[in-house]
């Protein structure tokens, strides 16, 4: 049987099996990422990095989170 | 004291911004030609800009506010909404107008806002740049239905770590994948930054599944 702390830990210390970007490039095109993604656009598609990224790092991941979530209170739509 | 709207519209002049106006929303393109302005339009553009960072800052800071108390949440959230103001103007000619311009300006005041949230956090704590890793790993998982081949993985890496990785490697990696110590808070201590921080522990990472893969 797997445990998930040790599975979560290893996903920590190995990172993102995909290629990635970095926390430079993540930020440029964050927000762009963010409206496609509300718009329900086929965002991994056009900024093709950004998901591993936020998979190896917390404080990005945390930062996409919050972005869509005020985007959408914008428009009105569930977070 | 952080600098407020007023004292920030008149300390900086935004240059014209090349945008490509055309794809952008109503809404972005009037308050980017406000901000190419000047004089009283100017001032009335980076108040509305500053009122629109403030409520993205206030956004994460609640998001993120263990422990905060009201006042110290809403010090943070004005600070960061200060230092994201000058961070849009100063940027101001960045903005491609491929997304809309009030997304491009809130990432600024939510970047702004978990970086003071975190390190508010971590303010009067010891980073843990050291462990006994592999007690870590084992006070972090195993029990009598461990995996057993996870477990050897768990073995493999902790020997990679002496052996393959650098010191500044195997601290940044331990500090930031171990011990949980926030990439801004430890890119601060190490007087570094994130993202030169994250090319290190990426660097790490790739060096550890290349020994795990000579060794499986």
């Amino acid at each position: 049987m797997e445990n998930p702390k040790t599975n979560e830990l290893l996903g920590r210390l190995l990172g993102p099996a995909a290629p990635e970007v970095g926390c430079d490039i993540c930020f440029e095109e964050l927000d762009r990422y963010v409206d496609l993604e509300a718009a329900g656009q086929d965002a991994d598609a056009a900024v093709p990095g950004l998901r591993a990224h936020f998979e190896g790092c917390p404080a990005c991941r945390e930062e996409h989170e919050s972005l869509l979530a005020l985007v959408r209170e914008d428009t009105g739509a569930a977070g | 004291m952080s600098p407020t709207a007023a004292t920030v519209s008149g300390a900086l002049r935004a240059s014209p911004v090349a945008t490509g106006s055309s794809v952008l929303d109503p809404e972005s393109q009037e308050l980017l030609r406000a901000l190419k302005s000047s004089g009283r339009a100017y001032d009335d553009a980076c108040a509305r800009l500053h009122a629109l960072l403030l409520r993205a800052a206030r956004f994460e800071v609640a998001r993120r506010r263990r422990g905060l108390t009201g006042f110290e949440a809403d010090t943070l959230a004005t600070e960061a909404a200060d230092d994201a103001l000058l961070a849009v103007l100063r940027r101001l000619d960045d903005f491609r107008g491929l997304s809309k311009f009030t997304t491009w300006a809130y990432k600024f005041a939510l970047y702004e806002a978990a970086v003071k949230v975190r390190k508010h956090a971590w303010r009067d704590r010891e980073l843990p740049l050291e462990t006994d890793l592999l007690g870590s790993l084992h006070a972090g998982s195993p029990g009598p239905e461990e995996d057993v081949e996870m477990h050897e993985r768990l073995g493999q890496i902790a020997e990679g770590m002496n052996d393959v990785l650098t010191p500044h490697q195997r601290r940044v990696l331990v500090a930031l994948a171990v011990n949980g110590v926030p990439i801004d808070v430890l890119a601060e201590r190490l007087s570094t930054t994130r993202g030169a921080l994250y090319k290190t522990l990426h660097d790490a990472r790739a060096k550890l599944r290349a020994h795990l893969e000579e060794t499986s």
